[in-house]
């Protein structure tokens, strides 16, 4: 990988994103117009403009169609558009491969979108039953994988059942809080850290507000050569460094693997350090947007995005550091804690938050130095992680 | 002269008292209770586990044969012996066959094996079990009961000589189940018990001791099976034999466990018995069979499973659940078992075999080309991972997944030797789960999504 990679050689100049949550009356369709358009609105340009574009989805009935999952509802008809999947970093990965269409100097204006339509698919939770192979079909869910590093977690650092609980519901209550201030999100309603204690457990030890919910959702982003970002708006937002890294489908099987760390969060987050030239990542950047898929999760993500020391993000959950008022605020929207977690979706979802905090256009939720931002995506058991870091100045 | 090497016994964890099952049904209770095989056992993933009991410190290499015995074989086409062999990671050039029809398919087994080591063959494992489908609320339903067990013959390093068998074949319709029904039919107990069972078994034990010029009273031991736990002890006494020979049916323990039971019976006179003691051993079934042996040295190793006082009560519910009785909530399960995948994962889906790499070492499961650590290509040795000890390195109780006895409880098992294995855990209560918790590995039926049974590993707590 180049040194400086992607930094500042594309921007965004316009986002939307439809209103997540258990989508009945939408289709899939519907929620991509709602995004596609806002986005176009935003940066103030005509559909026609699009040169290229990139869709996110992972659900089986767009499996095999390619990008006309997208090119139909928006008739895009007339230009390149590719499907892409990458597990839960699916929405990241149009992103990305959007920005490397432009940086590689092949378009001038791209759309990247993510879409998910859980809610038509008749499952109550994410991974449900999906299994990894045909043979030992292990019946793994999404809370399971998890609670796996809760349980390890917990274990490895002396944690009674209690204080893990209390630790990572301190991070549902916050991202509740914060989501409740966000007119898109799925949940708007703020918990206390008893309802969270007292929930019905889905995969112990992690209860109903420790996991994110199965919503419907779609998000768009419109990327250009950042020479030209000024033409469209005064603030666009800059690309500072993508990273992307996997490991294994099933780390459960991988002897060295720990579960109090994930390698894939770390060598995405590493790359995208280096692009962007941050050392210090707890100091540079002002926030971030990470995969909460569970609250573990969260906790995991400060230690191998590096905010908090190893085995100490406790502390920091309980000094507020990552409250709005603290010094490194995370999941200003409310994360997928109140968005759900439509797959394709989620990615683009984060970079709206962090696109709007940078612009300064959050209401209550707006944070008071935004300069740098960072969103995050984790898939998989976990397998495959992408960091995002965008920065609202060129240079 | 050939005779029995090791003799093993496999009872399911869950146990059903016949009280519990009276109380269902508001129906006067019985004594007793019976074995109730989990909901991802069945006769062939029993018959494995008392099988690997018998393999256990043997040199595979030497098992020449293995017989399958069963009244309730999964599968009517497709050998089941042959799935036992894959799991048991038996050599490929090996003979193979399935055995049913009565419940004397065990010693028509027995039988079977004993000729072939006459002639010559070498070392022969019969494994056997039964899960026996009785209608809801009918007599069967608290008689009978589910287990496994297994024999390894051969002609040396034997526990007890083989001396004589006699079979007679009887043509009755006593007890029967027919091609298309699910449970277990019988004609009136009494035309059962004296047309069939005590005419049957009369006339084999007495033709043996006749042919053996034998006396009831120099026998030490007379074990037979029965089908209700009581039948036997009549008979025996019209042949002259008194109460202290008779050896206990088991059936207020685990039920009638049907081809099983005969074997059971015997590995428990077998671990009772001393040096130089006769013994009569009769088994019934559209006929009888009945063998002479005579004791030799024992060794306690060699007389394993008679764990009855070990498992756990079953409610009533879960046992209807269990067999499929009454219908729950489907596991939401939506990757189906492939047939072809089955076949071309054989060494490490039924033989639990992991890879050595024969550069840094590393050993992992399942079977990696290229090595997770130093990254070499195919240069490794497979190497056997079904009798390694693990801890729980890491679980999850999960109430998602749905099945037929939530929680799903999902363990990351890391073995004696490293490699790490993800798989369920069954058999044990989920307060009991910890990190770093002992466990075993054991082979058991997964689902039927695709239309034929798929069978996996799963993990369980040592002891039990």
């Amino acid at each position: 990988m180049r040194k400086e990679g992607i930094r500042d050689r594309v921007a965004i100049i316009g986002m939307g994103c439809c209103k997540f949550g258990e989508n009945w009356d939408k289709g899939p369709e519907d929620m991509i117009i709602e995004a596609a358009y806002e986005a176009y609105e935003d940066a103030g340009i005509d559909p026609k403009e699009i040169q290229a574009a990139w869709v996110g989805t992972t659900t089986s009935h767009w499996v095999g169609m390619g990008g006309l999952a997208l090119a139909e509802p928006l008739k895009l008809h007339q230009i390149p558009v590719t499907r892409v999947e990458n597990w839960c970093a699916t929405g990241h990965e149009a992103f990305r491969n959007a920005c490397f269409g432009v940086a590689a100097g092949m378009y001038d204006i791209v759309l990247a979108l993510g879409f998910e339509k859980l809610k038509d698919c008749g499952f109550p939770g994410l991974g449900a039953g999906r299994g990894v192979h045909p043979v030992m079909e292990v019946r793994r869910t999404a809370p399971s994988s998890f609670a796996f590093a809760a349980n390890r977690y917990f274990h490895e650092y002396g944690l009674s059942y209690e204080e893990g609980k209390r630790a990572i519901g301190m991070i549902a209550v916050k991202n509740h809080h914060n989501g409740s201030m966000h007119p898109k999100a799925h949940f708007q309603a703020e918990i206390t850290l008893e309802q969270v204690l007292n929930a019905p457990i889905i995969s112990s030890p992690l209860g109903l507000y420790d996991c994110c919910g199965n919503s419907d959702g779609a998000a768009a982003a419109i990327i250009c050569n950042a020479e030209i970002a000024k033409r469209f708006r005064d603030d666009p937002i800059y690309v500072k460094g993508i990273g992307l890294a996997q490991n294994s489908i099933a780390p459960h099987f991988e002897p060295e693997f720990n579960w109090t760390t994930f390698a894939a969060t770390q060598n995405a987050s590493k790359q995208a350090y280096e692009q962007a030239g941050i050392e210090n990542p707890r100091e540079e950047i002002n926030l971030a947007v990470v995969h909460d898929c569970f609250t573990i999760t969260e906790l995991l993500i400060y230690e191998d995005l590096g905010f908090s020391p190893r085995g100490r993000a406790r502390e920091d959950i309980e000094g507020g550091t990552f409250t709005l008022e603290g010094k490194l605020p995370v999941n200003t929207d409310g994360g997928l804690k109140c968005f759900g977690h439509p797959i394709g979706a989620s990615g683009l979802r984060m970079c709206y938050e962090i696109y709007k905090q940078l612009q300064g256009k959050c209401g209550k939720r707006q944070i008071k130095k935004a300069n740098r931002g960072l969103a995050h995506t984790l898939g998989g058991h976990p397998s495959v992680s992408c960091v995002v870091i965008l920065g609202n100045e060129k240079g | 002269m050939v005779g029995i090497k090791k003799i093993a016994v496999h009872l399911p964890y869950y146990r059903l008292s016949r009280k519990t099952i009276g109380m269902a049904w508001g129906a006067k209770a019985g004594k007793g209770e019976r074995r109730v095989a989990n909901f991802d056992e069945d006769s062939v993933t029993m018959a494995i586990e008392a099988g690997f009991k018998c393999l256990q410190q043997e040199n595979r290499d030497k098992i020449k044969g293995l017989y399958f015995a069963s009244t309730t074989a999964p599968y009517w086409e497709k050998q089941c012996a042959a799935i036992c062999a894959g799991v048991l990671d038996l050599s490929p050039g090996i003979r193979t066959g399935d055995f049913g029809g009565s419940t004397r398919s065990s010693t028509n087994a027995l039988i079977a094996a004993i000729d072939a080591v006459k002639a010559g063959l070498g070392d022969i494992l019969v494994v056997t079990a039964d899960c026996r489908p009785t209608l809801p609320r009918s007599p069967l339903e608290g008689i009978m009961g589910d287990g496994g067990a297994a024999v390894l013959l051969g002609d040396s390093d034997i526990i007890c000589h083989i001396k004589d068998s006699y079979s007679a074949w009887n043509d009755i319709t006593d007890v029967w189940r027919m091609d298309k029904d699910n449970f277990v039919k019988t004609w009136e107990d009494r035309f059962i018990v004296q047309m069939g069972y005590e005419k049957d078994i009369t006339h084999s034990i007495t033709a043996i001791m006749e042919r053996n010029n034998l006396q009831a009273d120099r026998v030490d031991k007379l074990v037979m099976y029965s089908p209700e736990g009581t039948s036997h002890q009549r008979v025996a006494k019209k042949l002259g034999f008194k109460p202290e020979q008779i050896q206990d049916s088991l059936v207020d323990r685990t039920g009638n466990t049907g081809s099983a039971q005969a074997l059971m019976m015997l590995a428990s006179a077998l671990a009772a018995a001393k040096p130089g003691e006769t013994i009569l051993w009769a088994n019934f079934g559209s006929g009888s069979d009945t063998l002479l042996l005579e004791m030799g040295e024992r060794d306690a190793s060699s007389v394993t499973g008679l764990t009855l006082e070990a498992g756990k009560e079953l409610s009533y519910q879960k046992y209807l659940a269990f067999r499929g009785l009454v219908q729950t909530p489907q596991e939401l399960i939506r990757l189906f078992p492939s047939a072809s995948v089955m076949w071309r994962t054989r060494k490490w889906s039924a033989a639990l075999h992991g890879s050595k790499c024969n550069v840094c070492g590393l050993i992992t499961f399942p079977i990696q080309r290229v090595c997770y650590s130093c990254k070499s290509k195919d240069n490794f040795e497979e190497f056997p991972l079904s009798g390694k000890k693990g801890k729980v390195f890491s679980y999850s109780l999960d109430n998602l997944a749905g099945g037929p006895n939530p929680p799903t409880i999902q363990t990351i098992v890391e073995t004696e030797v490293g490699a790490r294995i993800y798989c369920l855990m069954t058999d044990c209560e989920p307060e009991e789960i910890k990190i770093e918790a002992p466990v075993e590995m054991i082979y058991r039926r997964f689902h039927e999504e695709a239309g034929f049974y798929n069978y996996y590993w799963k993990c369980r707590p040592i002891g039990l």
